[in-house]
Order: C-alpha cells, then structure tokens, then sequence
C-alpha cells in the first residue's frame, strides 16, 4: 500500500488527507481560490469587452462583409444587435447570454443562439458558441495528446539524465533540449512533414481532415500524431531541462540524505521521496502550459490544417469578425483561470506548506 | 564489548583544485552502551568520518577506504566492504543517524508519522497498523504531548525542539544499537538544547544503545561524553576518558580549544585565550604536524620536527592518546 | 560610565498577520517587541540575550530604525530619533551601525572587500584624510586583515575573517554605538575567541558603546557590563553581569543560566540542571500576566492575571512576582 512507489502514485492524494473537512486547510484554501478566481472572471470579462467595445472599428459596418455599403443593412444589423444599446446595457445583455441564451432581431429577422451564447458572427452565419463547439475538441485532442506526450518525454528523459549523470543519456538529453528550444514549432513541423511523412513514408499521409475520435480512432491518432510529435518536441526540450536540474538539485537535500540514512531503497528513495519534491513545480509549469495551448495552439493547426480555435482565431482576425475575437479571447482567459486555479489546488494537494491561504 | 571499530578510514574528495583529504587514516572504536564525543571545528572531519560509517558518501564522489566493523546480531561485518544491499539493511535499523537541521532534514511534504512509520515499514514486515502504535509510542517516549494527533502533523507545524525530537523517534524506530548524533543541537535553544540532550542521555540508558555525538560544544561533550575524539584537519589529534582530557589536555590545540571557551562560573579575564590563525584548507595541508602553523608550543620540540613531519597517535596512558611530539615517550 | 548614549522608553514593534479567511483580513500580529524600556551609557556594553522569538533581533533593529518601531521613543545623544525620516536618519548612520550574524550571507559577494568597507564613505559622501583607499586599508589592518587583500572578494576569506570584513564596514564611519547582533554565532569556537577579542579592544579604543545581542551567555558574560534577559518581547530581568550571574533573581534567567552546560565534565553532572517544560509560546499568542508563566515553577494566580512590571531589586531590575 504506502510501499507502491510506482510514479503515477507519487501524486496521488496524500496518504494523510484530513478528516475533518470543514476545517481543513486545504478546504479553506480551495473556497478562497475559487472566490477569487470568480471574481477575476467577472473582471477579465469586463475588461474584454471594453477594449473591442472602444475598438476604432464600426461592429455594425463589419457585419455585413468588407464589401458592403449598404447603410440600410448596416443600421438594420446595428439594432439587431444592440450595438446601438448603451454600453453598459451591451455589456450586461452579453453577461446574460451566456446563461440564459439570447436572440438578435425580432420576426422573420430573428436569430436566436442558445445559452451559452457567446455572440453572433455574421460572416460565417453562426452563433459563435457553435463555432467554437466544433473548434473546441479538435484544439483539445491536440492539446492533450501533446501534453501526454511531452510530460512522458520531458520528464522521463529528464529523470533518466538526472539519474545517470554524465553519461551518454545525459549528453543526449543535452543535445535535445538544445535542438527542442531552438526550433520554432512551425518549422518542425515542416519537417517532420517533409521527412517523416513525404521522404521516408514512416508515417502515411494523413488524409482528408480532421475527424473525431469516436467517429474513427485509428484516423484520429494518424491525424493528430505529428502535430502531437511537433508540440511535444519543443515543450519535452525545456521539461527535460527543468527535470533534469530540479531532480539534481532535490537530490542534495538533506532530507533525501536522512531518506537514505533510515536504510530506505534507491528506488523509493527517487520515485517517491525525490520525485515529488522535484516535480511539484512542473505540476504549475504543465498546467499552465496546457492553458496556453487550449487557447489555440497557431502555428501547428495552420501547418497540419487542423480546423481549432488557433485557425478559428487567426481567421477572424484577418476577417475582423468581432464576436468571434472577443469570443475566442474570453475563451483563452477563461481557460488560463480556471488552470491557475487547477494548478493551485492540485499543489496543495502535493506541498502541505501552501495551504496556510 | 566493541560494538564498532573503525580501523585506518580515509575518505578522498577529487575536486578541480585538488585532492581533499577529508578523512585521513582514522581509528577508533566504542563500546556498547557507551557515549563517545567527537569534537572538532570545521574541517575537521567529524561529519565526514561518521557519513563514512552509514555508508553516506557516493561512490562517485569520494574515495573510501579501511574497515568499520560493526558487531551485529548476527556477527562481525565490515560495513565497508559489504555490498549496497546489505549495507542499506543495517542502516536505520542498527546503526541510525540524526543531523543538525531539523527543518531540512525532513522531507517537507510528508507527515511526521508517515516519515517514521515508512522508517519502520522497510525494515520490519508487519502491519501498518503495528508501525503506526510504534510511532506514536515514541513520539510519547521523546516528550511530544498528544502524539496520537500530532502523527498527522507536517513538519513545518512543529517548532524547532519538536522537530528535532521527532527526528530521534525516527531514527530509534527500531531500536538501533548505535545512534549517530550530527550536531543535534547546535541550531537550538540553550534550553531546548539542554532538553534534547537529556532525552538522547535518558533513552540511552533505557535502550541500552551507544552514542556518536558529534559537536563542537565543550559544554555539551563535559555533560554528555564517556569518552572524546578531538579531530583536527582529519585527524585524531586526541583521544580520552572525558574527565582526564578535561583535566589533562595533552596536545596544544585541545589546551587552545578548552582554553577559547569563555566560562561562566570562573572569573571574567579581560581577554579570551584564542588560537591564531584558522584551520587548514585540507587541499594544502601543511608538511609536518597539520596544527604546527598555529601551534604556540612548538619551540619546545628541537628543530623544526613538528613542520617537518607528522607525529603518531600514541597512547600516553592506557585509556588517554594524542597526537604530538611534546611529551612522546622517546 | 557616564550620561546615557541611548534610551528606549516602552518600544513595541508588532508585524501584523493576514488571516486565512476567504479575503484576507489582518487577523492578529506578531508582537515581537512587547514594551520595552532601558537606558545604554557611553562606553557601556549592554548584553541582550534570549532564544528564538524573543524579540532581541528585533529589538536591535528597531533601535537603528531598520525597521519603523509601532510605538514607544529611542533617544539617541539626546536626541528622538522615532520620527526621524530615511533622510534624517542617513546622517545618524554615521552614529549607529550594525554587525550581522551571518557572515557568508551580510556581505554582498558582488563586491570586493575594499568596496564593501568603501561604501558607507561614498554613501554619507565623507573624504578621509588620505584618501578612501588608505583609510579602508589602515581599517583592515586594524581589524587584523590582510590590506593586500583590498581587492579579493568575500568567498575567498574564511567566516571569522568575513566577520571582520563586516567589523571594518561598521567601524569606518568611527560610530558611536554599534548593534552586535549575535556576531559570533556562525563561527567556530577558536575563532569565536578572537573575534570577541576584537571587539573588545576596538571598544577600548575608541570609546564605543554595544548592544550585543546574543543566544550563547557564556559569550555574553564575558563582554557586557550589564545584561538584559529578553523573553517573548519583554524584558525579564536587567543587571549588572556580575550580579546576574552570581545572583540571579528571575527563574526564566535562572533556567537560562542552569542550561548551559559547563565545559568541566565534573561539575556539570554534579550539577542542579533546570530543566523547563514546553516549548516557547508563539509570539503572535502570549500567556496573559507574567508571558512566562506557562513554563514556570513557580507561577501562582496572579502570575497569569497581572503582568509584572520591571522594578528595582537591589542592583538588577527585575519582571516577576516571586523574584528569588
């Protein structure tokens, strides 16, 4: 039980999680983070729409097309979607939409997006929710998978160079990292098209576009494996790094000395005394990087072609479709919230010493 | 009876600027049930000598050489010379070690009572639960109220004191014959300090056990102390019974040592007694006698004998040796 | 001993805590510093000993307005310092300086030695006759270093040595009054020696006066001429070193004296030991009345009730219902 040093179980819940609920520290740490982050969702999302409320572009004008003069149409859409409203009252029937969903327009003209509406884009002739809720998986399949596969990479092999110091793995590793963090993204993936996929065949060319994994998972995992591969090498390169220094360092602890001074195995003296220690930190560093990636990983979905929020973005930017930016936007701070506050709990989980608030 | 003997250790530290002789030809032995104090300032070797002993130092970064035989259960073994495996076996369980930092030296993560239960669980095949009664009774047996509820404590819940008692319940989980004290309380309170020592003194007589105290408190070694190794540059430069080295310091540097302690109970001189200079860099250890360069007593000793070579440990009675020509029975 | 160089009436220096609720709230503080009063003469050294959360290092720096006191005055030569601003109080430096326990964290490893000592003279923009170079030179020699060594940096001198470097630093500006605060501590016991030795005979020559502030009573005793016991942030007992010694009248110093162990292996096993029970209460939370009640033997109602005050008792000044 307590013996099963294996990773996975280095970061399970603490053997000594407290009974008494209510006063738990952790418990009290937890309400106090999610307060706050509320809050700061409520203030992210005010702040976003004051900045695309003051824009210098006309919303109304843009609805219609870059090729549209028509001021009939422009003031019709203009009402139909309350741009003419005053902001406050804009701002607050766009809160109101993402509970209770929200219609533009009355009688034939009516357009009605369900909850949680984030907004209609008029260029693509969708509710905005819509178009992210096809983006959104695809965006999450990259993103996960790549997360899996750089967490394997990067601290595995940092674990391994860490552990045998000096050595070929170690040089290795070294070579690596510095190859990882050179190479912008975009490139290696050019690449590993190029070479893994046109030159050497190792991989067939992945065909048609994306598709979902329930619908066909052995296509999923052949579309989605060299993106994968490409976020993966840059990340793995740092995590490597980091690992790698983090478990040297927390192997000079004193603590570890006492580990090993109370007659404790070199495996359980690593996988559980070091390792969770040394890898408390990349629990944050993952999480946020993860964030970052859920916002729409760019470069790769435009080199694989993969339709997610990345492509979705940068299309409305260069369309200026307004509801989908600020959509997309709200979107990304939404999700970098809510993985800062995942981050923190689950440190707390690990390292008893933050749980004092 | 011996209960371990240490016979030439010498620990070698390769570094860029050089050979450290960290630990150089070192031999003594302590008896069951016995304290032996082992004193010496930095540099002098002590913490390394007994790293040594638990078998501590990696391979990798050190060179180790000699015996530590150690009298277990179940015979004589040269800890030394046994594999990692076995090694790892006797320590925690016969020979234990505690060390001066307390915060640092347990891991910050876990809880008290899972760090001393685990202590327990590697060495003995029995139920948590037998583990867990065990941590609690000697969380009691060092002094700590309400051990029941204070198992599930962190270590940085505990203040200073506590966390050093519960790092001797750890270490004496499973009743070892020799326990290793490094500095156990010199990041302490005087009174906190004169508790712990207490503790160490009470459970040794109940436990039967022997003790390596290593500090650099004459105070601490007058209180505690059988018997005294003084070390110097890696040295032994003295060894006695406490009361005789106390009353009779033969060789010049533990006369300076003793001599430097400002005392309370004896009247207040205008100025300390002091040791000119600073302990050797053990990278460029002085030719001759390592303490020569500092020694005020070497005019003594005709022509430059003690810069030129090195003196024996030789026993001036049966149970007192030191290490200088002043004195040497010609 | 002459006029009083320094006096601290009712100082009290509280950190206040944030709490652990949903938003913070200030919720309690640490009342490091609990009232304390005593007068330092010219030439005087005052020894302040206590252990951990009594408040002495505090103490000490508050007095230099390292940190701003809660409340309560410092007099420095006459003067209320309390108020005094960082500008004003850049001129008093010159007056009152520090000493630092840690010898390997107060020197900044960035800088030589010279530019350590060199410092305070470009700081108060003061000229020594001579030149800056000489002066910092004639200041090492004095503390027994090398002047060749103007140009080394501090991780390559041992820890008594940086002690010293941190000795000329405090000296350079020919202060008043300098705050030791445990300046021994991290050295080795031979080395230990010579620096308290150093202290001393700088004292003698140029007439300075110390609040030496120390753990280790032995050290104490041993260069103070009048002692003050801190506990919890107030001041037990003050007397002249001798009478605290021989006769000590409070039963924390008591226990404090009996704790140290002597270096004579006879006399310390005959010995009565006190040994006192528990820990030390957190500063944030004292004992009500006497805040020593709680580990004393001879605490009685009115111990936990009333607090004490610090009141003449032949030579010393002692807190405590039922002094010896």
């Amino acid at each position: 039980m307590r013996e099963n040093f294996s990773l996975a179980s280095t970061f399970l819940v603490p053997e000594s999680f407290n009974r008494e609920w209510r006063r738990n520290r952790l418990f009290l740490y937890i309400s106090r983070r999610l307060s706050i982050s509320l809050l700061m969702l409520l203030i992210v999302s005010f702040a976003v729409y004051v900045i695309f409320a003051f824009l210098p572009f006309d919303p109304a004008a843009l609805t219609c097309g870059k090729n549209c003069n028509d001021p009939g149409i422009i003031e019709a859409n203009r009402h139909r979607l309350g741009y003419d409203l005053p902001f406050f009252t804009q701002y607050f029937l766009f809160l109101k939409g993402i509970f209770f969903g929200r219609t533009f327009g009355e009688g034939a003209a009516l357009i009605s997006c369900p909850a949680p509406s984030l907004g209609y884009s008029f260029q693509q002739h969708a509710c905005v929710t819509n178009l992210i809720g096809e983006a959104l998986p695809v965006t999450l399949s990259l993103a996960v998978g790549a997360l899996f596969m750089w967490l394997a990479l990067g601290v595995g092999l940092g674990i391994l160079a860490a552990r045998f110091r000096g050595g070929l793995t170690d040089r290795l590793s070294t070579v690596f990292v510095l190859v990882g963090t050179s190479l912008p993204t975009f490139l290696t993936g050019l690449l590993l098209l190029v070479f893994v996929v046109i030159k050497w065949k190792f991989i067939p060319f992945p065909e048609g576009n994306y598709v979902p994994f329930l619908e066909n998972p052995f296509q999923w995992i052949q579309i989605l494996f060299l993106p994968w591969l490409t976020l993966a090498f840059a990340y793995a390169a740092l995590y490597t790094r980091f690992v790698r220094s983090s478990v040297i360092e927390t192997s000079n602890e004193d603590y570890i000395r006492t580990a090993r001074a109370k007659g404790l195995t070199e495996s359980v003296i690593l996988g559980k005394h070091t390792l969770r220690a040394a890898l408390a930190p990349i629990v944050t560093m993952a999480g946020l990087d993860f964030a970052g990636l859920l916002g729409g990983a760019i470069l790769t979905e435009s080199v694989f072609n993969l339709p997610g929020l990345g492509r979705l973005a940068i299309k409305a930017v260069t369309d200026i479709d307004l509801p989908i930016i600020v959509a997309t936007t709200l979107l990304a701070a939404f999700i970098v919230i809510t993985m800062n506050l995942i981050v923190d709990i689950l440190y707390a989980f690990i390292d008893p010493r933050v749980r004092v608030a | 009876m011996t209960l371990l003997s240490v016979k030439n250790l010498s620990v070698e530290f390769p570094t860029t600027d050089g050979l450290v002789q960290a630990v150089n030809d070192v031999s003594f032995d302590i008896n069951a049930g016995e304290t032996l104090a082992i004193v010496g300032e930095s540099g002098s070797g002590k913490t390394v000598t007994n790293l040594a002993i638990m078998g501590l130092i990696p391979k990798k970064t050190a060179h180790v050489s000699g015996k530590v035989l150690f009298e277990s259960a179940t015979g004589q073994v040269d800890l030394l010379a046994i594999d990692k495996e076995k090694l790892r076996r006797y320590r925690g369980r016969d020979i234990a070690m505690i060390f001066q930092d307390s915060m640092s030296s347990l891991h910050p993560f876990f809880t008290i009572g899972d760090q001393i239960i685990e202590a327990h669980q590697i060495h003995n095949k029995v139920d948590l639960k037998v583990s867990r009664n065990r941590a609690i009774e000697l969380l009691e047996l060092v002094g700590i109220q309400g051990a029941a509820s204070r198992i599930n404590s962190f270590p940085h819940q505990f203040s200073g004191g506590m966390r050093q008692r519960a790092m001797i319940a750890m270490a004496l989980v499973n009743n070892p014959s020799l326990l290793i004290a490094d500095e156990p309380t010199t990041a302490l309170d005087v009174t906190v300090q004169a508790q712990i020592i207490k503790i160490l003194q009470d459970l040794q007589k109940e436990l039967k056990m022997s003790l390596i105290l290593i500090t650099h408190d004459m105070g601490v070694v007058a209180g505690a102390a059988n018997r005294v190794n003084v070390m110097y540059a890696g040295r032994i430069v003295e060894s006695a019974g406490v009361n005789d080295l106390y009353a009779n310091p033969l060789m010049p540097y533990t006369q300076g040592l003793l001599a430097s302690v400002p005392r309370m109970d004896r009247p207040h001189t205008a100025r300390l007694e002091t040791i000119p200079g600073q302990p050797p860099s053990l990278i460029s250890l002085p030719m001759g006698c390592s303490f020569s360069p500092r020694c005020s007593q070497k005019s003594s000793i005709s022509g430059n004998k003690c810069e030129t070579s090195m003196p024996q440990l030789t026993n001036r009675t049966s149970e007192h040796s030191a290490r200088c020509f002043i004195g040497e029975s010609q | 001993m002459n006029s009083p160089i320094l006096e601290v009436k009712n100082l009290y220096k509280t950190f206040p805590l944030a709490s652990q609720g949903i938003f913070s709230r200030v919720k309690g503080s640490n009342k490091a510093v609990n009232g304390v009063s005593f007068t330092l003469n010219q030439g005087e050294t005052l020894g302040l000993v206590g252990e951990s959360g009594c408040g002495k290092s505090t103490l000490g720096r508050s007095i230099l307005k390292l940190y701003e006191p809660t409340s309560g005055s410092i007099i420095f030569e006459g003067e209320d310092i309390t108020q005094y601003s960082a500008n004003k109080m850049k001129l008093m430096r010159t007056k009152m300086q520090m000493i630092f326990q840690d010898p390997y964290a107060s020197l900044n490893p960035r800088d030589t030695v010279g530019a350590i000592i060199a410092a305070s003279f470009e700081i108060q923009k003061i000229t020594p006759a001579g030149g800056v170079k000489k002066e910092v030179q004639s200041l090492m020699e004095r503390v027994g270093l090398n002047p060749e060594h103007y140009n080394r940096y501090p991780h390559e001198f041992s820890g008594g040595q940086r002690q010293r470097i941190g000795i000329a630093r405090a000296i350079a500006m020919k202060p008043k009054f300098i705050v030791c605060d445990e300046p021994v501590s991290a050295l080795d016991v031979s080395i230990q020696a010579q620096v308290i030795n150093l202290l001393d005979d700088l004292r003698d020559d140029f007439g300075l006066s110390y609040l030496f502030i120390a753990h280790d009573l032995s050290v104490v005793q041993h260069i103070s001429n009048r002692v003050a016991v801190m506990y919890l942030g107030k001041i037990m007992e003050l007397a002249p070193t001798e009478e605290l010694y021989q006769n000590p009248h409070h039963p924390y110093t008591q226990a404090l004296l009996s704790a140290i162990p002597l270096p004579d292996p006879i006399l310390e096993r005959k010995r009565e030991q006190i040994i006192l029970q528990g820990d030390i209460p957190n500063p944030v939370n004292p004992p009500t009345g006497c805040v020593f009640n709680t580990r004393c033997w001879k605490a009685q109602e009115i111990c936990r009730t009333s607090e004490p005050a610090l009141v003449q008792l032949g030579a010393s000044q002692v807190a405590c219902h039922f002094p010896n």
